[in-house]
């Protein structure tokens, strides 16, 4: 497969991967803010700073407002994170190797691109966000479905797995990291009705409430933290999503999944191993957030080798 | 569609009546539902000179241009007439140019083209075969005949846009199609791949082919994308090919692909710039030296462009009599060359009713449609014209025939004009039908896409 097409295959289905997180992300507030609203504490600005972008919001907007933080995170194009911006990339992406994906493919992420366009154009949209949110990330998850039951599983589809996997990783441990932020643990909290509303519409915008009732049962912090991080079985949680990364890396390679030939496989390889070993007793005892903060580091690490292996047109 | 009479031409009278049948809001309907379904599928050119990406439909026209089987099977013949003299036209004139030697065609006309590569003389491509996609731009004048107006031996465009119009119409009037024999266009691009698997080297099994395209910034990259696509072949852009030992190799993630066969959609000024244009940034540094030696093959071959020049097309019968001792079966829209004295007097005294086209724009680009314009613009040609003679052609204006168009919610005549699409391998093949283009704003008489024009389907039954 050619380099430039298995780096847009790759990205392309990250970005769709990210433009599904980010209307999570949001959903997850919204849901919280609803019952945050009646004592006047929203909070907003922390959102942003889990995407990671808080210069450029800072510099753009100013006050973190809920219609400002919407905003920059649904349809600014100054924003390369945004909703539309991820769109706009993952279409430009898909467009440029319209030749090795389905003609379903391509179809579905310019369709997507065209309703996100169409709502951002429209005036009025606060009014339905939750249903916009939805919208994307059915479109989101229907991307997934197309891509499976349409793409040869070879090369280029693995390629589709490597991204969406490395993406929702990282984008799960940062909805997780949410909730730090927005209401660190106190004492008079845990266990209240409060607390388990909050995990709960946590686990909802990850999907994974009712998955997580029946491996669990009560709301407890430490078993959500189980559950999004080390479940093995639920494909949204972040082992899975490493260990099937993992997969499809070896399988582009062709190498033992038990080694490594080269540097991503060896750094996917090591972290994922971690993940398998810990447990979450383990990671709130090193500190949540700071957990999220040094696996996502090296993450990041992992995409670059990526980079450098397969797409880098001066190697070879 | 009609004649003269304004009864519909027989072969019309099934769809007429479909027609008839349909209410002005079924019809305008049906046109709304093939336009959104063009841009849901992205059916779609750039717009230069506009926000880079900016894309566009090609306003597409629901009702088919039809074309009597008789009458396509003269052209048919016309056409392959045509390319066959093409070809042996561009092989003599970069090896033995006995053509020039035997003053058919002045040797100066030649070598002044802007479009002659000295760099190719000597070349022999396989089978001595120089252009293999060819669309011929055809227009029909109120006599009813049809007529050459230009050759597009370069990279002539439109070709997604015919197999994805008949899509389209399929969706829109599907009981039409079960009723009439229309004949099919899908195999286009498996004869575009067999005729492009024929020229790799004998020892070759499986070939490796390839579209190389200027990427997705450039105003035909759908067509690029859909060819490869529709073929099942890689398309590449400049930055994936490498050439190491005078042999082509695609970067692959798994190291370097060697490939065979190139169907090339970049210039032959920007595709290498060892031996074109220095500067160029899109092209394959060394290609050329590649295909020399006879390690790929190229679609078109470099230097096919020197027929495409307004002022060689004037040559075209003469051509088709000096290698082929025949007459030519499609007759060229009378055409006067300006370097010749004679003819560039009569030009200019008559320049209010000429058409007068620069000798290697495209796209409609430059040129004088003298009855639609001012004296003033009247006088700025016959400037240019006589501070480079060489570069200008004129013809008279055509009374071009028109097509029904649905404007709004009634039919208006327009202006059309077609291009059939030919291949030349092993055997020569012609797209039954080819792009219909129409010029939209009333009176016109440019259709192409560039200047605001649309298509409709062309449909031989």
């Amino acid at each position: 497969m050619l380099s430039r097409v298995a780096d847009s295959i790759y990205w392309t289905s990250r970005y769709i991967e990210r433009a599904e997180a980010v209307a999570r992300f949001i959903a997850v507030n919204l849901n919280i803010s609803m019952d945050l609203s009646t004592a006047g504490n929203q909070q907003w600005m922390p959102l942003v700073t889990t995407t990671g972008d808080d210069e450029k919001f800072s510099e753009i907007y100013g006050e973190a407002s809920k219609r400002n933080v919407i905003e920059f995170l649904t349809f600014d194009r100054n924003n390369p994170n945004s909703i539309l911006s991820c769109l706009i990339n993952a279409r430009e992406n898909a467009r440029s190797i319209r030749e090795r994906i389905s003609a379903e493919m391509w179809e579905h992420i310019n369709r997507f691109y065209l309703m996100v366009k169409d709502v951002g154009d429209a005036e009025g949209i606060l009014d339905d966000l939750p249903d916009f949110y939805e919208a994307v990330r059915n479109s989101g998850q229907q991307f997934s479905g197309v891509t499976d039951a349409t793409m040869t599983h070879g090369e280029g589809w693995h390629f589709c797995q490597l991204g969406r996997f490395l993406e929702r990783a990282d984008k799960m441990s940062r909805i997780l990291d949410v909730k730090y932020y927005i209401l660190l643990p106190s004492p008079q909290h845990v266990g209240s009705a409060f607390d388990d509303l909050q995990w709960g519409a946590l686990l909802r915008s990850a999907s994974a409430y009712e998955m997580y009732r029946q491996r669990f049962g009560r709301i407890v912090p430490q078993n959500v933290v189980d559950f999004i991080m080390l479940d093995k079985e639920f494909p949204r949680a972040v082992l899975h999503c490493l260990t099937r990364a993992n997969e499809s890396l070896h399988a582009i390679t062709g190498s033992d999944i038990e080694g490594f030939t080269n540097l991503p496989e060896q750094r996917l390889g090591q972290l994922r191993a971690e993940f398998a070993f810990t447990s979450a007793t383990d990671i709130i005892a090193r500190g949540l957030h700071e957990f999220i903060d040094d696996f996502q580091k090296r993450l990041n690490l992992v995409g670059e080798s990526i980079g450098t292996t397969f797409f880098s047109l001066q190697a070879a | 569609m009609f004649s003269p009479g304004g009864s519909p031409r027989t072969n019309c009278q099934l769809l007429y009546e479909h027609i008839q049948e349909l209410t002005s809001n079924d019809l305008r309907k049906r046109k709304t539902a093939a336009e959104r379904s063009m841009i849901r599928l992205g059916i779609t050119f750039n717009v230069y000179g506009e926000e880079q990406g900016t894309e566009r439909i090609i306003p597409f026209d629901i009702l088919p241009r039809i074309i009597q089987g008789e009458q396509w099977s003269w052209m048919s013949k016309g056409l392959k007439q045509r390319i066959i003299a093409l070809n042996m036209f561009i092989d003599d004139i970069y090896n033995e140019q006995k053509i020039l030697k035997d003053g058919i065609i002045p040797e100066h006309v030649v070598k002044s083209a802007s479009s002659f590569r000295p760099q190719c003389v000597g070349m022999k491509p396989p089978n001595g075969i120089w252009c293999h996609i060819t669309g011929t731009d055809l227009v029909r004048d109120s006599d009813g005949e049809f007529y050459v107006l230009e050759d597009n031996l370069r990279c002539p465009s439109g070709v997604s846009y015919v197999l994805q119009n008949r899509q389209l119409m399929k969706q829109t009037f599907p009981g039409l199609f079960e009723a009439q024999f229309v004949r099919p266009v899908d195999d286009y691009c498996s004869q575009l791949l067999d005729a492009l698997n024929s020229l790799a080297p004998d020892h070759i099994e499986k070939p490796v082919v390839a579209v190389l395209s200027p990427g997705i910034y450039n105003s035909a990259y759908f067509e690029h994308s859909f060819l490869a696509q529709q073929m099942g072949v890689d398309l590449v852009e400049g930055r994936d090919l490498v050439v190491r030992d005078r042999r082509v190799y695609a970067r692959t993630t798994k190291g370097l692909m060697a490939v065979d066969v190139i169907y090339r959609r970049i210039d032959d000024d920007f595709i290498d710039p060892h031996v074109f244009r220095k500067d160029s940034m899109l092209g394959v540094p060394g290609i050329i030296d590649a295909y020399r030696a006879g390690n790929v093959a190229l679609a078109n071959a470099p230097g096919t462009g020197i027929a495409d020049d307004k002022v060689i097309y004037a040559y075209v019968p003469d051509m088709i009599k000096y290698y082929l001792s025949e007459d030519a079966i499609l007759p060229n829209v009378p055409t006067y060359v300006c370097w010749d004295d004679a003819q560039r007097d009569h030009v200019i005294k008559n320049i209010a009713d000429m058409v007068v086209k620069p000798a290697n724009e495209s796209g409609g680009y430059g040129m004088l449609i003298g009855p639609r314009s001012s004296k003033e613009e009247h006088q700025k040609f016959v400037e240019l014209i006589k501070a480079n003679p060489r570069n200008y052609i004129a013809q008279p204006t055509l009374a071009l025939s028109r097509a029904p168009v649905i404007i709004d919610d009634h039919l208006e005549g327009r202006h059309v004009d077609l291009r059939p699409f030919i291949i030349y391998g092993r055997d020569i093949y012609v797209l039954p039908g080819g792009l219909t283009r129409v010029a939209l704003r009333k009176g016109s008489l440019v259709v192409n896409s560039s200047q605001g024009g649309g298509s409709k389907d062309t449909w031989v039954v």
